[in-house]
């Protein structure tokens, strides 16, 4: 793991974590855990007739990796289209994070809220998202 | 800065570990994590390789030099375990891969013949997933039910809450001997001579307990003792079950295959005598005469000097960890009661992150749930995180681990 990856960015977002709630009424709602950390996270989507993300907000709970990414994620998913969701990569949301390496041990923390909001869409859509192998 | 403890010369140890010499992330590693497995000295790393070089050969029955040689080794590793936890004979020593599996011989070789439906199992909120599982599995088939006993404000055992579960009579009552979270020491003699005036069977979960100090299952009186070779600088895949010779006599095997029958035919078979009995197929010969070479290690320092030099530790760490704000230990706070296991939060950091920041200077502890979650949430918390004492660790380790604290601390700003 490279080392200082608590940047006062990761530390901002934990301790003041934006679009934080729940959103009524909504089109998509997911929710996952993670059972090594017990990290868990909750996206509620509004979706445009355009099938672009409207509003979106999360609730959760867990470490200061799992929570800053949930939140950075809802402001950069904002009025993105549904499809650009399912491209999102560990690289995207380490960039978003600053964060070049987190090392296996961490990145499934920065990963939940990815999880969280592709099974959501994939399910919004109609089908069923299927978490690839490490 | 003391280096050693009165009781071990601590230099003198660490040179037996080669591990130790390593640096994680450019830092010296700061191993704090040997509640879940610790480190092999040399002696050990040296006699599998030895095992293998020299007399590798399958063992029981064989005739040739080899098949001898490695049975004398297998069967006197077994000697060694009975007498390290005082067993009265070799034959109350079954081999397993660890806790886990000892544990779960006793739900399947003893549960299937003395619990039946409507019986009690009696355990602790402090017991690992290990010691609560295999309990619920037996209890689901067996229409059994269970029944915790609950824990003083500081982590101990309530024996108000232990009169009134064994007041109904449970036919088994399990429980660890230290717990792997909180630290504490439980008076086992104690609770064992209370089930059996209950007329309970009793289990004694001594993961914790074996590795960190003299562990006697005549003086503690208990039936069934487990515990695992790789948290006592033995290799993993390798554990035992203590049970008690008319218990083990009496118990359905474990699992079928070779080795455990005396006898085959098309229409059945004859049990094996104990242990064998509950061995089936071939062992884990090498990691068993590992445990032992393990056994005559600690023998050597003497498990009074490593029990002594923990309770050193933990003073020492206490001392310090009590002076930083904000930072929360569980379990007992004497010393003298409790395992050289210190789980604390600071803060609001969350354990994960706390273990990472650790990790950066070097520090290895652990984070999360423990395989105890009845017990957080008793303690109504998502984690903790974890420092685990053992020899080879120093004041000089618990000061690192100090300062990567205080570093945790600047960077979350609490």
């Amino acid at each position: 793991m490279s080392s200082d990856f608590y940047r006062e960015l990761i530390l901002d977002y934990y301790r003041n974590p934006r679009n934080f709630g729940k959103l009524d009424p909504h089109d998509i709602d997911a929710k996952d855990s993670n059972p090594l950390c017990g990290d868990e996270v909750e996206m509620q989507v509004k979706v445009s007739p355009d099938k672009k993300i409207e509003e979106i907000k999360f609730v959760g709970k867990g470490c200061a990796i799992s929570q800053a990414s949930a939140s950075m994620l809802t402001e950069m998913a904002k009025g993105k289209p549904l499809e650009w969701v399912k491209g999102l990569s560990r690289d995207d949301i380490q960039k978003m994070l600053g964060t070049p390496d987190l090392g296996p041990a961490r990145i499934k923390c920065a990963m939940l809220s990815v999880k969280v909001l592709k099974t959501g869409v994939y399910g919004f859509l109609g089908s069923e998202y299927v978490e690839p192998s490490d | 800065m003391l280096e050693s403890t009165k009781t071990v010369d601590v230099e003198r140890v660490r040179s037996d570990f080669p591990i130790l010499g390593r640096k994680v992330n450019g830092k010296r590693l700061v191993y704090l994590d040997n509640a879940a497995t610790t480190q092999k000295p040399k002696a050990v790393i040296d006699c599998l390789v030895d095992y293998y070089s020299r007399y590798n050969a399958n063992i029981h029955r064989g005739v040739h030099q080899l098949s001898i040689e490695a049975t004398e080794a297998f069967e006197g590793a077994r000697k060694k375990v009975a007498r390290f936890v005082n067993a009265p004979s070799p034959q109350e020593v079954v081999f397993t891969r660890g806790t886990t599996e000892s544990i779960n011989l006793v739900r399947y070789a003893w549960g299937a013949k003395y619990i039946r439906s409507g019986d009690l199992i009696a355990l602790t909120i402090m017991e690992h997933h290990s010691n609560i599982v295999p309990w619920q599995l037996l209890a689901h088939e067996k229409g059994a039910k269970i029944e915790y006993v609950r824990l003083t404000d500081d982590g101990r055992i309530d024996y108000s809450e232990y009169d009134r579960v064994l007041a109904l009579h449970p036919s088994l009552v399990a429980f660890t001997q230290c717990s792997n979270v909180l630290g504490t020491i439980n008076d086992v003699q104690k609770m064992c001579d209370m089930a059996r005036e209950a007329g309970a069977t009793t289990l004694v979960d001594a993961a914790q307990s074996v590795p960190h100090m003299a562990v006697d299952v005549q003086r503690i009186g208990c039936d069934f003792l487990a515990f695992s070779g790789h948290k006592m600088l033995g290799p993993t895949g390798i554990g035992a079950l203590y049970g008690k010779r008319e218990l083990l006599s009496s118990m359905e095997p474990f699992q079928g295959g070779g080795d455990m029958i005396k006898e085959v035919h098309m229409e059945g078979a004859k049990w094996n005598d104990i242990p064998y009995k509950f061995e089936a197929g071939t062992s884990n010969i090498a990691d068993a005469i590992g445990l032992g070479a393990a056994i005559d290690y600690l023998d050597a320092l003497g498990m009074d000097n490593v029990r002594r030099h923990e309770i050193e530790l933990v003073e020492y760490a206490f001392e310090k960890m009590t002076r930083i704000p904000n930072l929360k230990i569980y379990g007992p706070m004497n010393p003298e009661g409790r395992g050289g296991v210190i789980s604390f939060n600071l803060a609001d950091i969350h354990p994960h992150d706390m273990a990472s920041i650790l990790d950066e200077e070097g520090v290895a502890i652990r984070s999360g749930h423990h395989c105890a979650q009845p017990l957080m949430e008793l303690l109504n918390v998502p984690g903790t995180s974890r420092a685990s004492f053992y020899v080879y660790n120093s004041k000089a380790d618990i000061d690192a681990f100090i300062g990567a604290l205080l570093k945790a601390k600047s960077v979350f700003c609490v």
